[in-house]
C-alpha cells in the first residue's frame, strides 16, 4: 500500500513544472513524503511527466536513497567507510541492531525505523557517524546509540536528537547540526577573511575574456581531483557554439575520506557562489546549478538562504550589480546517494533526471553538456579560488604553493592521527611535514587522494602533495602501524564494486575479480602467481574502462602491490598439487546433501 | 621413444567441443601419429593408465563426479587445457548460478511448464552424482594451463594449439581463430 495519493504526486510534478528533466526532484520529493517510490507512484509520475515508466524506474533503482520498497519514516544510514571501521563502527552497528531488534537492511515491525549502511558520508573526522534522515549524528558510541534509539522510539523525530550543536554556521538556525567544521589550519585563500563583493565587482569591470585570462595567468587548476586548468575549460565553454550555457558546481564530494567541501559549503558558500557568478559571466552562462550530494541535505536551507540574500543584493538576478545584459541565477540540485555522480558527465546525467551514468566523451561537457548546452563543471573549492583570484589578482594567488601547482589546497585528513580535520596547506608540502603537523608520525601508510588515489608507505613520505607528484582531490587518510593494508585495500575495492555504474565489463566484473584475488591472499590461500595476475587484471581495468571510476578503481590493489609488496609476499606460497585452494568441495556439496538427504560417497570427510 | 599421451573428457559440456575436435577431419590421422590417446571418450578408456602430456577438458563442474574427474586430470596431465566456454567460464550450464540448487531442481523436475512428472519425484538414486551449489569453471577447481575460447573452439584452433604444444612451440593463435563476433 502506497502512502501517497495520485493527487499528491500530481502536485509534486506540477511544482517542478511537469518537467521530465526535473525527475530527480520529483522522485526525491515522493521518496521523502511516502518513504518509497512504489510501482503505482512510478506509474503516476510517468503519466504526469509524459515519459515512459521505465525511465522513472531506472532512476529509482539507480540511487541508494531511493527505493521501491517501503522504508520507515526514519531511515538510519550508518557510515561504514574504512575510517569509521577504524573508529569502532562495528560495535556501534551491533548496538543499533540490538537496540532496534533488526538487522541492517530491515525495518522495525511497526514500520517506523529502517537501518542501513552508507558509504562515506563526509564525516570521517568525526567518525563513526550516521545520517538519520537528513540529520547527521557524529562521534557515535554504543551509549549514544542507546540514547538515540530510545529517543526515536519515543518521538520518532530525528530533529530532536541533537544536543550540543557544532561550531560556526553549524550552530546557526539554518543548519542546526552537531557537525563540527574541523577547520584546523586556515590558509590565505579559502578560509582567510575576504572582501565579499570585490571579486565579482572586479570581474564585471573586465570583459569575459579578460576574466578568463586572469584565471589562466593564475594557473588555477581544478581542485576536484583531475586538475584540469580552469581557464582553459572556461575558454572552451565560452568558445563552444550554443545560445544557452551552464556552469555547474560539483558539490557531490563522494570520494571516501573527502570532507573539505563540507567545510566550504558551511562557511564559505558565499565565496563559492561568487566564483560561480564570475564563471557564468566569463563563459556566457545565465544559469548555474549546484549539484549537492544527498548526504549534505542538512546544508540546503543555509545555501538557499544565502542564494536569496544574494538575489536581494542583486549579486544574482537580472543585470547583476548593474551590469547590463548579465543575468545570472543559481539553483541547487539534490543528488540521491551515488558516488559516480561526482564524475562530471554522470553528474550532468543526474541533473537531467537520468540514471547517474557517465556519458561517452567526446563530446566533452564544454562542447555539449547539460541538456546538450556547453557546460563547465567546476569543483566547490575551485570556484572559491576563482572568487579570491578576482579579488586579489593572479599574482597574489601564485605567491604560495609550488612551481607547477600555485596556491593552496584544502586537505581533509582523517584516520590514525591525533588531529583529524580540514587543513589548508600550500601545494608542495611534503607528506612527512603534514604527518608531523597532524600528529601521525608513526604512520605505516597514507592514502593520498582517496581510494582512487595512491596508498603510499614510508619510503614515499618525502614526496610532495601537488599536481606533478601526489595529486589529490583532498582526501588524506592515515593508517597506523597495526593496520592490515591488504584488508584496507579490500574494503576500498568493495566500495568500488558497490559504486560502479555497471556499464563497462572491465569495471563491473574486474573490480569483483580484484577483490576476490585479495580475499584469497588474505585467507592465506594465495600463490606468487596471483600477484602478477592482480597486476595484469588491475591494468586491464584501468586501461579499458570508460570513465574515471574504472580508470582508478584498481589503485588500492595496484598501489599496495607496489608499496607493500612484502606484505603480499609474506602471505602467498607456492602450491604443489595444482589444486585451487579456494575451492571448498564440502561447502559446494552442502545444499545437495541436504536436499538429497545423503552424503557424498566420492568426497567423504 | 614412446609417443606422448593425450587424455580428454567432457564434464558439464554438451560434447560439442569433442565434436569440434573430430572436425579436424583427416588430420586425425596425423594426430594419431603424434600421440596416443589415454582416458578419453574417443577410445572409451575409462580411467587413466598413466601420466599424460596433455589433458583436454570440455565443460565446467556441475556435480561431484565432474570435480573428481577434473582433479584426476590435474594429477595425471602435465598440461591441462580448458576447451570451450563451458570449461573456461561455466558457459550455458552456469546460467543456473543465479538461483539456488533447490529452485533449479524444482523448476527442472516439478514446476517447469513442460514438466510431466505425475509422481512429483526428483531423481535421487545413490548412483546419481550430487550436484554442486553452482557450476564452477575449471580454473576455480584446479589450475589450468591454457584456455581455448569458443563455443566450441574451431577444429583449426584445437589443431593449432595441440600441434604447437606437442612440438614444443609457443602457442600463439592467429587472431581469426580466437575472434568471436
Ligand atoms: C568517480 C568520480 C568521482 C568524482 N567525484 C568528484 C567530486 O565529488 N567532486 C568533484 O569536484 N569532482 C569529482 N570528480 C571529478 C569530476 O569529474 C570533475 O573532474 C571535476 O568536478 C571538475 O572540477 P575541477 O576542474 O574544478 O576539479 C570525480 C570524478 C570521478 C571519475
Ligand atoms: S568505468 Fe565503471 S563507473 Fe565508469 S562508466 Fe564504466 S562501469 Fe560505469
Ligand atoms: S563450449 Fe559450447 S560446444 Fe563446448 S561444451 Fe560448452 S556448449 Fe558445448
Amino acid at each position: 500500500m502506497s502512502k501517497i495519493t495520485e493527487a499528491a504526486i500530481k502536485e509534486i510534478c506540477a511544482s517542478c513544472g511537469n518537467d521530465r528533466d526535473r525527475l530527480m526532484d520529483v522522485v526525491n520529493a515522493v521518496q521523502a513524503k511516502a518513504g518509497c517510490v512504489s510501482d503505482e507512484s512510478i506509474e503516476a509520475i510517468a503519466k504526469q511527466l509524459s515519459c515512459h515508466r521505465v525511465e522513472v524506474e531506472s532512476v529509482v533503482s539507480f540511487y541508494a536513497f531511493l527505493s521501491k520498497e517501503q522504508k520507515g519514516s526514519v531511515v538510519i544510514r550508518l557510515c561504514n567507510d574504512v575510517v569509521d571501521k577504524m573508529n569502532g563502527v562495528d560495535a556501534v552497528a551491533k548496538a543499533f541492531e540490538d537496540e532496534l531488534g533488526i538487522k541492517f537492511g530491515q525495518t522495525t515491525d511497526d514500520g517506523k525505523i529502517t537501518l542501513e549502511y552508507a558509504p562515506c558520508i563526509g564525516m570521517c573526522d568525526q567518525a563513526p557517524a550516521a545520517l538519520i534522515n537528513n540529520e547527521v549524528m557524529t562521534y557515535l558510541s554504543t551509549d549514544k546509540v542507546k540514547e538515540i534509539v530510545k529517543n526515536l522510539k519515543a518521538c520518532n523525530d530525528p530533529a530532536k536528537l541533537k544536543h550540543r550543536l557544532g561550531d560556526g554556521n553549524n550552530a546557526s538556525e539554518m543548519v542546526h547540526s552537531v557537525v563540527h567544521n574541523g577547520i584546523r589550519k586556515k590558509g590565505p585563500v579559502i578560509f582567510a577573511d575576504y572582501d565579499k563583493e570585490a571579486g565579482l565587482k572586479n570581474a564585471l569591470a573586465m570583459s569575459p575574456v579578460e576574466v578568463i585570462n586572469e584565471i589562466k595567468t593564475a594557473r588555477l587548476r581544478g581542485r576536484g581531483g583531475a586538475g584540469f586548468p580552469t581557464g582553459m575549460k572556461w575558454e572552451f565553454t565560452r568558445a563552444a557554439e550554443g545560445k544557452k550555457k551552464y556552469i555547474i558546481c560539483n558539490a557531490d564530494e563522494g570520494e571516501p575520506g573527502t570532507f573539505k567541501d563540507r567545510a566550504i559549503l558551511t562557511e564559505r558558500a558565499d565565496l563559492m557562489f561568487e566564483g560561480m557568478t564570475v564563471g557564468g559571466y566569463a563563459i556566457g552562462a545565465d544559469s548555474g546549478i549546484v549539484y549537492l550530494r544527498a548526504e549534505y541535505a542538512y546544508l540546503t536551507k543555509l545555501l538557499e538562504k544565502i542564494l536569496q540574500d544574494r538575489r536581494n543584493a542583486n549579486l544574482l538576478g537580472k543585470n547583476v550589480l548593474g551590469k547590463k545584459g548579465f543575468d545570472f541565477d543559481i539553483r541547487v540540485q539534490m543528488g540521491a546517494g551515488a558516488y559516480i555522480c561526482g564524475e562530471e558527465t554522470a553528474l550532468i546525467s543526474s541533473c537531467e533526471g537520468l540514471r547517474g551514468d557517465p556519458k561517452n566523451r567526446p563530446p566533452f561537457p564544454a562542447q555539449k553538456g547539460y541538456l546538450g548546452h556547453p557546460t563547465s563543471v567546476n569543483n566547490v573549492e575551485t570556484l572559491c579560488c576563482v572568487g579570491r583570484i578576482l579579488e586579489m589578482g593572479a599574482a597574489w594567488f601564485a605567491e604560495t604553493g609550488s612551481k607547477g601547482s600555485p596556491s593552496t589546497k584544502l586537505l581533509s585528513i582523517s584516520g590514525d592521527c591525533q588531529m583529524p580535520g580540514v587543513y589548508e596547506f600550500p601545494f608542495g608540502v611534503k607528506v612527512s611535514e603534514l604527518l608531523k603537523e597532524i600528529g601521525a608520525e608513526n604512520a605505516q601508510a597514507v592514502l593520498v587522494g582517496g581510494p582512487s588515489g595512491q596508498i603510499i608507505g614510508k619510503a614515499d613520505y618525502e614526496r610532495t602533495i601537488c599536481y606533478d607528484d601526489l595529486a589529490t582531490g583532498g582526501a588524506v587518510v592515515v593508517f597506523g602501524p597495526e593496520r592490515n593494508m591488504l584488508e584496507i585495500a579490500a574494503e576500498y575495492m568493495e566500495f568500488f564494486i558497490e559504486e560502479s555504474c555497471g556499464y563497462c565489463t572491465p569495471c563491473r566484473v574486474g573490480n569483483v575479480l580484484l577483490k576476490n584475488g585479495l580475499d584469497k591472499i588474505l585467507a592465506g590461500k594465495g600463490e606468487p602467481g596471483d600477484l602478477a595476475m592482480l597486476e595484469e587484471l588491475g591494468n586491464t581495468v584501468k586501461t579499458t574502462s570508460r570513465c574515471g571510476l574504472g580508470q582508478t578503481s584498481a589503485n588500492p590493489v595496484l598501489s599496495t602491490l607496489k608499496n607493500f609488496r612484502s606484505t603480499y609476499e609474506s602471505l602467498v606460497k607456492e602450491s604443489k598439487d595444482g589444486m585451487q585452494p579456494m575451492f571448498d568441495i564440502s561447502a559446494a556439496l552442502n545444499d545437495a546433501e541436504t536436499i538429497a538427504d545423503r552424503k557424498s560417497v566420492i568426497f567423504k570427510n | 621413444m614412446a609417443k606422448p599421451k593425450v587424455a580428454t573428457t567432457s564434464l558439464a559440456g554438451c560434447f560439442g567441443c569433442h565434436m569440434s575436435l573430430l572436425d579436424i577431419d583427416d588430420r586425425i590421422l596425423k594426430l594419431v601419429e603424434l600421440v596416443d590417446f589415454d582416458k578419453s571418450p574417443i577410445d572409451d578408456i575409462k580411467e587413466f593408465t598413466g601420466q599424460c602430456a596433455i589433458g583436454l577438458v570440455e565443460g565446467g563442474c556441475a556435480n561431484e563426479e565432474n570435480v573428481r574427474v577434473l582433479q584426476d586430470f590435474r594429477k595425471h596431465c602435465d598440461i591441462l587445457i580448458s576447451v570451450g566456454d563451458c570449461a573456461t567460464m561455466g558457459g550455458l550450464p552456469a546460467l543456473r548460478n543465479t538461483i539456488t540448487l533447490e529452485e533449479c531442481l524444482n523448476e527442472a523436475y516439478l514446476d517447469g511448464p513442460t514438466v510431466y512428472n505425475p509422481d512429483g519425484v526428483i531423481p535421487n538414486d545413490k548412483e546419481i552424482p550430487l550436484c554442486l551449489d553452482r557450476v564452477y569453471p575449471c580454473n576455480e577447481v584446479v589450475k589450468i594451463d591454457y584456455n581455448l575460447p569458443g563455443c566450441p573452439p574451431s577444429a583449426d584452433t584445437l589443431w593449432e594449439a595441440l600441434v604447437a604444444l606437442l612440438t614444443d612451440k609457443p602457442v600463439s593463435l592467429p587472431y581469426e581463430l580466437i575472434k568471436y563476433d
